[in-house]
């Protein structure tokens, strides 16, 4: 546990170092796509019974969560390639599934951190939605499954550039086809079964369902978690063969 | 206090380290000498957990590091090769770091900072970002934050590679004190004059191989003591002898540019080797 917290507050320490820098690159690109997608184009349009701008922002809570869950990956790579301290938590005393614990736990607390801004945003735009446990269990799911992915990925690349590579074939087509920008259900119905594979699909539903007061799909929470728990298991096996 | 037996370590096609069987003892300074991918810095990876040895064992006080590899971490400390300081923490931010990796409490995190500052003589940048260190304040920054936990072993990987003379000597005395205050050192270096100076025992390696371990004394003994550097043919020649009087003896029947000078380590393991530890 010890060394979970170690890990856990050695990354907190970084974030609060460059929290004027982190502050502003996570609330650029929800601001931007908010102005261009639910201001811009969206103005006029309406989800169901719901605003364009309202439907926007549970999408980009899961869009951003998963970014700047995902995005440990590339401090863990800094860390490794570039800083060389992996090398002090691998000489350490420590399990490698403390390591893995305290650097999900990071990964969560980044992706809480981001949602709270784009929720001020929302808030400064006039938009009220619902917040309550449903949705913030949907957000600390979604970046549980993308934290425990970018570790494992993280642990598995040999450099930076393998590291950009993963971002640009899984995260960018994921951030645009899951649910964040459209109505999932209003596309074929093959289209929508391929969709469905994608987690962030899931975590737009659920996010998006407790934001506007709705019953929340349990099978969306369930997938999440099982996909969550899998790539967890999976990231410690991957730390595990980081050893030379 | 470190025992290694018949150790080895194969990446794909290159075998780093063949079967590399030595006992270090308690308290002693122990150097590890070879050319550059000799496979100085794997050794010292495998006894620290970094990297995963193809087959042997190894012991660091009495604890086998892969089946009781978290207590046998907890004996040693690690100043590698590479320095791996969180650029963006402070000085003492880094070492407090360090002390929660190895579960201390608190209270004595701090008052081993403290101590530790003054033994590396960087009390005054305490609260200075590492980045703003010179190289060699980060080379004690990382000694201080190796020796946070009280290890029974510290193990140094070139500890003062690309550092000055000046910054290189101090860092030795560093080194002589740490030894004095009861730790075990293993040492890699591939400069010649640390290990004369530090070592009270040098093993040589070469292509993974161990080649040759004793005192510095008794290795430079064996070749004679006395070197006699000629140059022929454009090229350099030495001979050895057992004493100065007779290196002497042997410039009268010699012809062209010349010197006599003490037999030193680089020497031996030439002998052995045929190959110059620093090309």
């Amino acid at each position: 546990m010890r060394g979970t917290l170690a890990i856990y507050h050695r990354e907190l320490l970084i974030l609060r170092k460059r929290f004027y820098r982190q502050l502003a690159s996570m609330s650029v690109s929800p601001l931007l796509y908010l102005i261009a997608f639910g201001v811009g184009m969206g103005r006029d349009v309406r989800v169901g019974e719901h605003s364009y701008l309202e439907f926007l922002i549970p999408g980009l809570v899961a869009m951003n969560s998963m970014v700047q869950s995902f995005a440990i990956a590339s401090e863990i790579n800094i860390a490794r390639f570039y800083w060389h301290i992996f090398e002090e938590f691998q000489a350490a005393p420590i399990r490698n599934i403390a390591y893995v614990t305290g650097e999900v736990m990071a990964g969560i607390t980044r992706a809480i951190f981001a949602t709270v801004i784009i929720l001020i945003i929302a808030f400064l735009s006039g938009i009220s939605l619902s917040y309550n446990l449903y949705f913030w269990l949907a957000v600390a799911l979604n970046s549980f499954v993308f934290a425990s992915l970018a570790v494992g990925l993280a642990m598995l690349v040999k450099s930076h550039s393998d590291q950009a590579l993963l971002s640009n074939f899984f995260i960018t087509p994921m951030a645009f086809l899951g649910g964040t920008f459209f109505p999932v259900d209003r596309m074929p119905e093959w289209v929508q079964k391929l969709l469905h594979i994608l987690p962030l699909t899931h975590a737009s539903k659920a996010i998006r369902a407790a934001a506007f007061g709705e019953k929340p799909d349990l099978l969306s929470y369930f997938l999440l978690a099982a996909l969550g728990t899998a790539l967890f298991i999976l990231a410690f096996h991957w730390v595990n063969r980081a050893r030379e | 206090m470190i025992r290694i037996e018949n150790l080895a370590k194969r990446y794909k096609q290159n075998e780093a380290l063949r079967g590399v069987t030595l006992n270090v003892g308690e308290g002693e300074l122990f150097a590890y000498l070879g050319p550059n991918g000799s496979g100085k810095t794997t050794t010292i990876k495998i006894l620290t957990g970094l990297a995963v040895p193809s087959s042997g064992d190894a012991w660091l006080h009495g604890f086998h590091i892969e089946k009781d590899s978290l207590l046998a971490k907890r004996q040693c400390g690690l100043v590698p090769q590479n320095i791996n300081l969180d650029h963006e923490l402070t000085v003492h931010e880094n070492l407090d770091l360090h002390g929660k990796l190895f579960q201390m409490p608190r209270k004595e995190r701090l008052a081993r900072i403290s101590e530790l500052l003054e033994y590396v003589d960087l009390s005054n940048r305490k609260d200075s970002p590492v980045k703003q260190l010179s190289g060699g304040m980060r080379r004690r920054v990382m000694i201080a934050r190796a020796l946070m936990h009280s290890p029974r072993i510290l193990f140094l990987d070139e500890p003062t590679a690309g550092l000055d003379p000046a910054i290189r000597r101090r860092i030795w005395s560093l080194v002589k004190k740490i030894q004095q205050a009861g730790a075990t050192i293993f040492l890699t270096t591939h400069y010649i004059e640390e290990a004369e100076f530090l070592a009270e025992r040098v093993a040589f390696l070469d292509e993974g191989k161990l080649v040759a371990i004793d005192t510095p004394r008794n290795l430079m003994n064996g070749l004679g003591g006395w070197a006699l550097d000629r140059i022929v043919d454009g090229g350099m020649e030495t001979s050895y002898f057992p004493d100065r009087e007779e290196a002497n003896r042997h410039i009268g029947l010699t012809e062209g540019s010349f010197s006599v000078r003490r037999v030193n380590l680089e020497d031996v393991f030439i002998s052995l080797t045929g190959k110059k530890v620093l090309p």
